[in-house]
């Protein structure tokens, strides 16, 4: 289990980020750090800025205050492609995987960086990851079931090679085997190959149970953090996200 | 799919007959002024008008009937066979494709190369003219405006409404500058196709952040910016008066078409003086254009580039969170279609000796767009096939003497034009959404190519 080490420097540092849509505040001042090898979970609402906070690191849009470190760059005011290629790799909200592509070529979108280097071996590890994706692999990414497409969206990003994923509520409307499936392959990911993830969540539940740590996010601002098992047992995030929820 | 006819429904044949005077009377209303009367002045600018009872009943009697066939007998042919299929289960899977369909592009290739001596031999030099000018190349300039526009469009995904623009800036570059500069049509021609593709960057930079109706607009707007100074600029473009005596293409300087030239074509083989040689010549030069136009795009579309037009035209957000340059991408695209339309404009006036701005209406941009969408955005050979159809068949229109017979002799076919392409276009979309070739061809593959590739990945099905 990686802990935040005080010393080590976050992979990712978000320092009171405010972002606005026109002159609405969807963020008001956020922090939040991600270490290298964690698995950090974002609960919270829906409307409390989740995706948004997400947007953000990604550069679209861009926060207004606040500054957003990777890696030890500051990308607060990058372009979204450029901060892409710092491998940053997202499974967006709405999975937004290339309908009229076929799933294969979907993953080759994602190994568009490296210009395909690792194309062949990347995608035999995405199989073996998400054998539903080879079955499927010269289907249309629009003629996929909600939960392959997830797959798809999360495999597309991992193709990239990503230091930090971003996962964007790869439980919505999915069915729970789906969800348990694809939450089993975040962790394996992140147990054998290291990979740091930060994930957005409305399904707390299953979210904190895989989480090493967590914040909890209501209007815009970050009001709890801590561990997952933490967050799990705190009676407040009990009452509001947990009970009557799916356990 | 709401009404499942069963063969030999009782009902049927009464609802037909119902839908089909239904449509007869609709006709009526719709044409009784617009073609049941024909106003006309007199020598004294007045205002005559007299009826034209036969014509009008035909285009009633065509509604009402055609009307009545579709709903008694082709709409219940095709949901049996929907049915049947369906039945079946089978989802289409691709068996091997048969010798012609694996070869199709090769076989094309053959034919429209055999074309030219094969039309001669039949219709002597002289009656291959008309073959050759008005159904090789005036087609082919056309596969070739929509193929480049094709870039734009069908894969990046970009609705441009001003693609004529470029086809103009090639045409006027080659006018200009070999007038100017007495330089030939070889060198002109990866000039002004330079020269259009900078246009086309010009045009790609405001529109950037365009999407959608916004970007249309945008782009029908330089269209007609582009016309109107050409129109406007009296003293380089000779304003609405045109330029007349563009110089003619040669074979790479070695034989000329110019009649009074010492390397005419003609005289240096000893051959019967004939326009016919200079068309033949051209077919090649046009096919040759439109080969490499295919050649390129289908290169791209394998190469990043050309994914990530294809990705952008599905999702540009997604574009730039996979770290595409989404700027650049839509940049070349506008270019490189614009190159295209400026190499395809250069060989027009280079064939028609004269460029004027009506040649560049926006009506030719709306029927390039219509040829792409009706082949199915982005497949070369559907766009191909509706190129075909669409210019072949106005050209058809204009060989159709006869009608003259059935609709008295101030008829004119070729007026009828739009009134079938708007025709052709509804029933395309009716059958086909997704125009003549709707599939997309897949470019990624691993190892061996499988059978399944295609059968599922027809969209709509489920
Ligand atoms: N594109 C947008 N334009 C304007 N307001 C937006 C936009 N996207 C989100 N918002 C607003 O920002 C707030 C946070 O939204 P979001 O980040 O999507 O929340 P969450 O992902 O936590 O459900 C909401 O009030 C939402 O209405
Ligand atoms: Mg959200």
């Amino acid at each position: 289990m990686a802990n935040p080490n005080a010393a080590a420097q976050p992979l990712l540092k978000v320092s009171g980020v405010e972002t606005f849509y026109g002159n609405i505040r969807a963020l008001a001042g956020v922090d939040i750090e991600v270490y290298n090898g964690e698995i950090v979970s974002l609960i919270g609402a829906n409307g409390a800025g989740k995706s948004t906070l997400m947007m953000t690191i990604c550069g679209s849009p861009q926060a207004r205050n606040g500054s957003v470190v990777f890696d030890g760059t500051d990308i607060t005011k990058m372009p979204t492609h450029l901060i892409a290629r710092r491998r940053i790799a997202q499974s967006p909200e709405g999975r937004r995987i290339f309908p009229r592509m076929t799933v294969l070529e979907n993953l080759q979108m994602g190994a568009g960086l490296d210009k395909l280097k690792y194309f062949n071996e990347d995608v035999e590890k995405m199989f073996t990851l998400f054998p539903r994706l080879k079955e499927r692999q010269a289907q249309r990414g629009g003629t996929l079931s909600g939960g392959e497409q997830q797959m798809l969206s999360i495999a597309r990003a991992l193709m990239a090679r990503p230091k930090l994923l971003l996962l964007d509520e790869p439980s919505l409307g999915l069915a729970p085997l789906i969800v348990k499936q694809i939450f089993e392959a975040i962790k394996v990911l992140n147990e054998k190959e290291g990979l740091t993830v930060f994930l957005v969540e409305q399904n707390a539940f299953a979210a904190l149970k895989l989480s090493h740590r967590a914040y909890v996010m209501v209007n815009g601002k970050v009001t709890m953090s801590g561990s997952g098992k933490e967050l799990l047992a705190n009676p407040e995030v009990r009452a509001a996200y947990l009970e009557g929820g799916r356990h | 799919m709401t009404e499942q006819n069963f063969p030999a429904t009782p009902g049927l044949m009464a609802k037909a007959l119902k839908e089909g005077i239904f449509a007869g009377v609709l006709a009526l209303g719709m044409f009784l002024l617009y073609v049941g009367i024909k106003t006309d002045q007199n020598i004294n600018n007045e205002l005559i008008w007299y009826p034209r009872w036969g014509l009008l009943a035909i285009f009633v009697l065509v509604a009402g009937i055609g009307r009545f066939l579709i709903v008694g007998f082709v709409a219940p042919h095709i949901n049996q066979r929907r049915l049947a299929k369906a039945k079946a289960g089978i989802p289409e899977v691709s068996e091997d494709k048969g010798f012609f369909r694996k070869h199709f592009l090769k076989i094309a290739l053959v034919a429209l190369v055999l074309y030219p001596p094969v039309v001669m031999s039949i219709y002597g030099t002289q009656g291959s003219l008309k073959f050759v000018d008005n159904f090789g190349i005036q087609i082919l300039i056309y596969v070739m405006l929509a193929w480049g526009l094709n870039v734009v469009v069908g894969l990046a995904g970009l609705l441009d409404l001003g693609y004529v623009a470029f086809y103009a800036v090639g045409a006027y570059s080659y006018a200009l500058l070999s007038d100017l500069f007495g330089l030939s049509f070889w060198v002109l021609l990866p000039i002004a196709g330079i020269l259009a593709a900078f246009w086309g960057i010009i045009l790609g930079f405001p529109v950037l952040r365009l999407r959608g109706d916004y970007l249309a607009i945008v782009t029908l707007a330089f269209g007609e910016i582009i016309r109107l100074v050409l129109i406007n600029w009296t003293d380089v473009t000779h304003g609405t008066a045109g330029i007349s005596g563009v110089a003619k293409a040669s074979i790479f300087g070695i034989w000329s078409f110019d009649v009074g030239a010492s390397n005419n074509f003609a005289k240096s083989f000893g051959l019967p003086m004939s326009s016919a040689y200079y068309k033949i010549f051209l077919f090649y030069v046009i096919l040759a254009l439109c080969m490499l136009t295919a050649y390129v795009t289908l290169r791209l579309r394998r190469m990043p580039i050309g994914r990530a037009w294809e990705a952008l035209r599905e999702d540009e957000i997604a574009c730039r969170s996979l770290g595409i340059n989404t700027v650049m991408t839509k940049l070349t695209a506008f270019a490189i279609g614009a190159m295209f339309g400026g190499f395809a404009g250069s060989f027009f006036a280079a064939r028609q000796g004269f460029v004027s701005p009506e040649s560049f209406v926006f009506l030719e941009s709306a029927v390039i767009l219509a040829i792409v969408v009706l082949g199915g955005m982005g497949s070369l050979t559907g766009i191909a096939i509706a190129a075909i159809a669409m210019v072949g068949g106005t050209e058809l229109l204009r060989e159709m003497e006869f009608l003259k017979l059935i609709f008295g002799p101030d008829f004119t076919p070729e007026l009828y034009r739009m009134l079938l392409f708007g025709l052709a276009m509804i029933a395309v979309m009716l059958f086909k959404p997704r125009g003549f070739v709707g599939s997309r061809e897949p470019t990624a593959f691993l190892k061996e190519r499988k059978a399944v590739s295609g059968s599922f990945t027809k969209e709509g099905h489920g």
